[in-house]
């Protein structure tokens, strides 16, 4: 391992704050994916409790069934790496003030299921906190077809996208394909926190 | 007079609408994120904001699912 680059990283990454709306199946595998990797601070917003049916993509074990997703993945953020600063927030992003938690992150992900909630959380990130860079998602639903996905920026909106995919609505959600989703918005979040791996 | 739409060229329409423009483009998905020129239109205004000439306008669908 290159020792110097490293050290450059993890000094970085520690500064940075990182807020994810949504602790799902996106936002929970991109916040241990980002406390694995170092990031100094999170902010985690969700109103949901842990359900059983969650455990199948989502990064919950069967005891956290019947609690709060932020207090349980706070416990297991914990126990990975218990250096990471953790602001849990839980309650149900409001239209209107969707952007209140988010005010002091370097970087915005976009993690929730419903894409009209989904839409109307960019606009209002894009619109109230124009500087912000915002990772969003779409296309999660199904299995396979991981080359279909892509990374569209536009502007301060990066898209991890595939176009193609239907929605969860009239498809399945499953373990592989969400994860990958949600580490590839985890691994966008270090692309702009660090620049491009040249 | 054309205007690009995700990449692609099309005729600009005098006083279309973001709106009609989604129409004639047969985006079907209703949830979309709409730049013109890097800007963020705001979905309530979608009916009124008129796609200039020459622009460039990037239309994003969000699909369920997380």
């Amino acid at each position: 391992m290159d020792k110097v680059k490293y050290d450059k990283i993890r000094k970085k990454l520690k500064d940075t704050s990182i807020g994810i709306a949504g602790l799902g199946g996106l936002g929970s595998n991109a916040a241990v994916s980002l406390a694995r990797a170092g990031i100094g601070r999170l902010v985690l917003v969700d109103f949901d409790k842990v359900e059983e049916k969650n455990l199948g993509r989502q990064y919950y074990f069967i005891e956290h069934i019947g609690r709060s997703k932020v207090d349980s993945l706070k416990e297991i953020i914990e126990k990975i790496n218990p250096q990471v600063k953790l602001v849990i927030h839980n309650l149900k992003l409001e239209k209107g003030k969707m952007e209140k938690p988010f005010k002091d992150v370097n970087v915005v992900i976009e993690a929730l299921d419903n894409a009209e909630t989904k839409t109307i959380f960019i606009e209002e990130i894009l619109t109230k906190l124009p500087k912000k860079p915002i990772i969003a998602a779409s296309g999660v639903a199904g299995y396979g077809n991981s080359d279909r996905i892509k990374t569209k920026r536009l502007g301060n909106l990066f898209m991890c996208y595939d176009g193609q995919a239907k929605s969860s609505d009239d498809d399945v959600l499953m373990a592989p394909r969400v994860s990958i989703m949600a580490n590839w918005e985890a691994n966008l979040a270090l692309e702009i926190i660090l620049g491009e791996d040249k | 007079m054309s205007i690009e739409v995700n990449g692609k060229k099309v005729e600009w329409v005098k006083n279309e609408t973001v709106e009609k423009l989604l129409k004639r483009m047969k985006y079907t998905f209703p949830l979309v994120v709409v730049k013109i020129n890097d800007k963020v239109v705001p979905r309530k205004d979608f009916s009124y904001v008129k796609i200039p000439d020459k622009s460039t306008v990037a239309v994003i669908h969000m699909i369920s699912g997380g």
